[in-house]
């Protein structure tokens, strides 16, 4: 599974859980204006950890936080890489 | 420092009596909601309250109010007239607030929801947002009203703890300030309903200067908008908060002066974070809490604070470690836990035990979490012993433990280690029905984000679950 399809499958099911209707998934879409609230990022980015072995927010240099949906996935992509 | 007038003096002034002090005349500093806004001026002469003061006054009165703004009104009108107030945070439920309404002996309530009849046989009185008649001239109020404000407890029956607005106030300096510089607009993400709010609403009011004030139901972009509309130059919240705000466009458009920081632990990597993205900006992360009162700022840009604060006693706060727990001696501590068999605050040398670990690395010390294990998930604090109480009523669970799971994002996370009664049992089956029992019964942010499941869980000399942060 491509990273790109593993993070939109985590997204799905934590909006699925937490009751939150969640946005069509582009590169562009801003990750506030997704329907994930912070409590839904907190546990994606816990569970791509535990599924990955990373959490670029944890490890990053980069002190960039990602703004959009398509920076998110660059973001894991780069310590994936 | 703006030092407090010593206690002996006579009467201290009340909040009304403060605002009018710091009006710079011609200034139109205000209160800024999301619906309304209202001005210093307004609050500093105005009465907010349905009932006219000579009823309110002497009294405990409870404040409980959906908008901020409503509470703001309520908490200026009431200083120096009730005998005590209790601030009631937003999501306080019924029976919290039927418990709270007996422990502090509250005579009546005001608030801002027309259905909201509160605890049977309190009487409900309306905060208004325009001033009304009825003010207190002629009445004669309390000299010193207390002010309740609960601590950000964990689970079953909420604590109180009193404070006065001398205590409440004794922190509050001008950071940042620059003698040419316009006054400052402040902007804070924390409900002013909690202590760290409650600070920075006192700030303001008595600087003499705006705040903008948002709460739960204002998405962060939008508030984001505001503070770009009004030009904001302070702004406080939470690292969560913060974390939070990085990730929304919307902050590239603010050019603050002056961040802020406290609530939670503030790591190194969001103090960095906030540094790149607004560098010329001033950035001190705070420590405070709800009993202890505020402690200090750290504003060198590191995570921690330098280990000699230890040593240094400015006559207002002094600190201490004690088998690796901060504590706390101050001027600013509240007086104490309201009910009759709360425990003590403070020892007898009146030391408050903060119960947040801290461990010297260097010349540094750094906070590693709290020592009860209390889960501290983007401010709100969990209780283990309440989440696993919920997993372990699930059929074919036999044990759990719920641990703080470090986040990035929101400080920790719940997280839960699973036995099942039967080991060869199913655990997708089971994962599936811990989650849907614990969304039933719990809030989101107590729902574990994740569940393990293992063979045994340790049980330590004194037969208590060993508890660690994962």
């Amino acid at each position: 599974m491509s990273l790109r399809s593993l993070i939109e499958d985590q997204m799905r099911q934590v909006a699925a859980e937490q009751q939150k209707r969640l946005a069509p998934l582009s590169d562009e879409l801003v990750l506030l204006d997704s329907g994930l609230d912070s409590l839904c990022f907190a546990i994606v980015v816990a569970r791509l950890e535990d599924e990955l072995g990373e959490d670029p927010f944890a490890t990053s240099e980069d002190i960039d936080f990602p703004i959009t949906f398509g920076d998110f996935v660059r973001f894991y992509d780069r310590v994936a890489a | 420092m703006t030092a407090s007038p010593p206690e002996a003096a006579g009467p201290a002034p009340s909040l009304k009596d403060r605002i009018a002090a710091a009006l710079v005349s011609g200034a139109a500093s205000a209160l800024i909601g999301a619906e309304r806004s209202v001005t210093l001026s307004g609050l500093a002469d105005g009465w907010f309250l349905s009932s006219p003061a000579s009823e309110v006054a002497g009294r405990c009165v409870l404040v409980r109010t959906r908008s901020p703004l409503a509470a703001a009104l309520a908490l200026t009108s009431l200083d120096g007239i009730a005998g005590r107030l209790i601030l009631c945070p937003p999501d306080l439920d019924a029976t919290q607030l039927a418990q709270a309404a007996a422990t502090a002996g509250a005579d009546l309530m005001v608030g801002d929801v027309e259905d909201d009849e509160g605890p049977s046989g309190l009487a409900h009185h309306r905060i208004a947002f325009e001033p009304i008649r009825g003010g207190p001239d002629g009445v004669a109020g309390a000299p010193a009203t207390e002010w309740a404000l609960f601590t950000s407890g964990t689970s079953g029956a909420p604590k109180m703890v009193a404070h006065t607005l001398q205590g409440l106030t004794g922190a509050i300096g001008q950071p940042g300030a620059v003698a040419s510089a316009p006054p400052p607009v402040w902007a804070t993400f924390y409900d002013i309903r909690r202590y760290g709010g409650l600070q920075m609403l006192l700030r303001a009011l008595t600087g003499g200067v705006s705040l903008l004030l948002t709460d739960a139901r204002e998405p962060p972009a939008g508030f984001l908008g505001r503070m770009r509309d009004h030009g904001v130059t302070h702004l406080a919240g939470t690292p969560s908060h913060w974390r939070r705000a990085l990730m929304s466009p919307a902050l590239a458009e603010l050019s603050p002066r002056y961040l802020r920081l406290s609530g939670e632990i503030a790591d190194q990597a969001v103090l960095d974070s906030l540094r790149a993205r607004f560098p010329q900006a001033a950035i001190g992360h705070a420590y405070a809490s709800t009993e202890a009162g505020v402690g200090f700022e750290v504003t060198d840009g590191l995570a921690g604070f330098p280990a000699a604060y230890l040593e240094r006693d400015d006559g207002t706060v002094a600190m201490r470690v004690v088998d690796g727990t901060l504590q706390l001696r101050s001027a600013r501590t509240a007086r104490g836990y309201l009910g009759a068999d709360a425990p003590p605050l403070g020892d007898a040398d009146g030391w408050v035990d903060t119960g947040d670990l801290v461990e010297r690395r260097g010349e540094r010390f750094h906070f590693l979490g709290r020592r009860s294990g209390v889960i501290n998930v983007g401010g709100l604090k969990i209780s283990p012993e309440e989440v696993e109480a919920v997993i372990n009523a699930c059929p074919g669970v036999r044990m759990s433990r719920v641990v703080g799971r470090a986040s990035p994002l929101l400080g920790a996370l719940v997280a839960a280690e699973v036995v099942l009664t039967d080991a060869a049992g199913d655990p997708a089956g089971a994962r599936g029905l811990i989650m849907a029992h614990c969304r039933a019964t719990l809030p989101p942010h107590k729902t574990p984000a994740s569940i393990r499941f293992v063979e045994a869980l340790k049980v330590g000399a004194a037969g208590k679950l060993e508890r660690r942060l994962a």
